[in-house]
């Protein structure tokens, strides 16, 4: 659609700007303003530069959850997305059975953080939950989330499977209904085989979704803070915690304000950088 | 007709699989919520035996519990009100001008949906405590905007971008002035994507926890906050605990079951 050139239109955009200015830019120029003093109380302050991200980029602690928190926002892609794909390929597309199936495929998506990893707490344990009974007592795998770091890592990760798979099968869900059937109906006077139609039909025609699930999918898994911290306390030693909550021990935990402002421009900007890269590829594509 | 139908269900066997692992786990959670603790540490039961509904007792006789309940559908309610009101107009713009710097301010918006909230969770603590907003329910929804508003302006804006052009014009032809041309035909016609988007801002609204736990103490103090409360010395209420899951599920469920239809065509849009 041609759109118009008219400058009045911020009129239109200016609340939403001064809405999100006031709870983004206030918050931000404040952490950038710890992230360069070093700080007593009210009257003591200290111009202290880059100290505390030199400081910080230094910090093993650092090096350590950003290496977890890449590992495993790499592993929540690789499982979700094919996952993703394969459950919306194979959905029913009418019927009671597809809004049944939609239903079911939304609850997790509505679950407070927290409860998500309480319910797994409840259905992980050795002693009260279904899953650590069945593992432990019927399968004879000794599993204990609680006392045995791979144990925990695992689960954390399961957690984020049941919780957000949903959501990538939704949206290639919907990129595959907006499919016209004379595609389909192309293909199979061509006999084309179900996976030349998926390459060359369904992929492209997702790719616009997919990109969306992908960058989602990414941000969140990079932010996640509440299930570990339910779960596992980010334990057993260090095995579960990631940057987030790296970041909250220092902020609120310690209370050292000005690595942890530090460090919070540095994790913004890693988020920022990735994502940016996502979406210069996903306009790129629209282009196409 | 019989044989196509075996073959269908086969090919959706693991679809059921996966549907169950998705159920699997809130079933124990429904089940756990009518046992008493007696019964769920003295070993497993696949079904509560002494079925009881005191756990859901404690919860709605207790103030402290069911006023969690209420803090948090209020500043939810409240956010999805802000959210969407301030998001039409822009999304509006977005859709039908170009102007200066549109791209960029758009960008910028779409950020905000990417940061952590773990790096805003002191500089917001201080900014509502210095303006006095501290433990109240507009903190929490003005601090949930900064997710939401961007999200509800790129999903209206697909909506929009939906609606020819030439409805404008013709309305505008028609002596129309612009309010009253978006609220009694433009708005009308996107319903659907309103519907959308209250949807995804209850959502993301509902089961955010980090900033409403930190910007709350007792007035509006969210339900999931609360649910830490089990935890006292005697060890932890199971019951109670899984009972208050199973409450923090059920407004979910009504608002899917109200916007199920609608939902994959917002997703359909390659928007959310």
């Amino acid at each position: 659609m041609s759109k118009v050139q008219n400058n009045k239109a911020w009129w239109l955009v200016l609340p939403v700007f001064l809405l999100v200015a006031f709870s983004a830019i206030i918050p931000m120029m404040t952490v950038v303003n710890y992230s360069v003093q070093d700080i007593f109380d009210q009257s003591s302050r200290y111009f202290v530069g880059a100290d505390w991200f030199r400081q910080v980029l230094q910090d093993p602690r650092l090096h350590d959850s950003l290496l977890r928190q890449f590992i495993y926002s790499g592993c929540v892609l690789l499982i979700e997305i094919p996952l993703g794909i394969a459950i919306a390929l194979t959905m029913p597309t009418k019927g009671r059975w597809s809004s049944l199936c939609l239903i079911v495929m939304t609850i997790p998506l509505l679950i407070p953080f927290n409860v998500v990893g309480t319910i797994w707490q409840i259905f992980g344990r050795g002693d009260i939950g279904l899953l650590g009974w069945i593992l432990n007592d019927v399968l004879g795998i000794s599993y204990n989330y609680a006392a045995n770091a791979s144990d925990a890592w695992v689960t954390v990760l399961v957690i984020d499977v049941w919780h957000w798979t949903s959501l990538v099968a939704l949206l290639c869900y919907s990129g595959l209904r907006a499919i016209p059937d004379v595609y389909y109906q192309a293909a199979r006077i061509d006999r084309a085989s179900n996976w030349a139609v998926f390459r060359h039909i369904q992929l492209p025609k997702m790719k616009s979704v997919l990109l969306i699930a992908v960058m989602l999918r990414f941000m969140d898994s990079f932010m996640i803070y509440t299930e570990p911290f339910v779960l596992t306390g980010g334990g057993p030693g260090n095995s579960t915690t990631f940057l987030s909550q790296t970041l909250t021990t220092m902020a609120l935990g310690q209370f050292d304000l000005g690595p942890a402002a530090a460090f919070s421009l540095v994790y913004f900007l890693i988020i920022l950088l990735v994502s940016w890269v996502f979406y210069t590829a996903m306009t790129h594509s629209e282009k196409n | 007709m019989n044989k196509r139908e075996k073959v269908s269900f086969k090919k959706l066997i693991p679809l059921w699989i996966y549907l169950l692992f998705l159920l699997v786990p809130i079933y124990w959670l429904i089940n756990m919520s009518f046992k008493t603790n007696t019964e769920i540490l003295g070993g497993l039961t696949l079904f509560p035996r002494d079925f009881t509904l005191a756990n859901y007792k404690v919860i709605f006789t207790d103030e402290s519990w069911y006023s969690g309940y209420i803090n948090s559908l209020y500043y939810v309610c409240l956010n999805m009100v802000i959210s969407l009101s301030v998001a039409l107009p822009a999304a509006y713009a977005f859709s039908r001008y170009r102007f200066l710097g549109d791209k960029h301010l758009f960008f910028w918006l779409l950020t905000n949906r990417m940061a952590p909230p773990a790096v805003f969770l002191l500089p917001f603590f201080q900014l509502y405590s210095s303006i006095g907003l501290f433990d109240t329910h507009i903190a929490v929804a003005l601090a949930h905007c900064l997710f939401n508003v961007p999200l509800a302006v790129w999903i209206l804006e697909g909506f929009m971008s939906g609606v020819p052009k030439e409805i404008d014009e013709t309305a505008y032809i028609d002596g129309y002035s612009f309010p009253k041309f978006f609220g009694k035909i433009f708005i009308p016609l996107i319903g659907s994507g309103i519907g959308v988007t209250a949807f995804f801002c209850f959502m993301f609204s509902w089961v955010e926890l980090l900033l409403a736990r930190t910007l709350t103490s007792v007035n509006a103090k969210p339900i999931a906050a609360v649910m830490t409360r089990t935890v006292s010395a005697s060890g932890i209420d199971w019951g109670v605990l899984a009972a208050a899951g199973v409450l923090t599920i059920l407004p979910g469920m009504l608002v899917i079951w109200f916007v199920r239809n609608h939902v994959v065509k917002g997703f359909a849009l390659g928007r959310v």
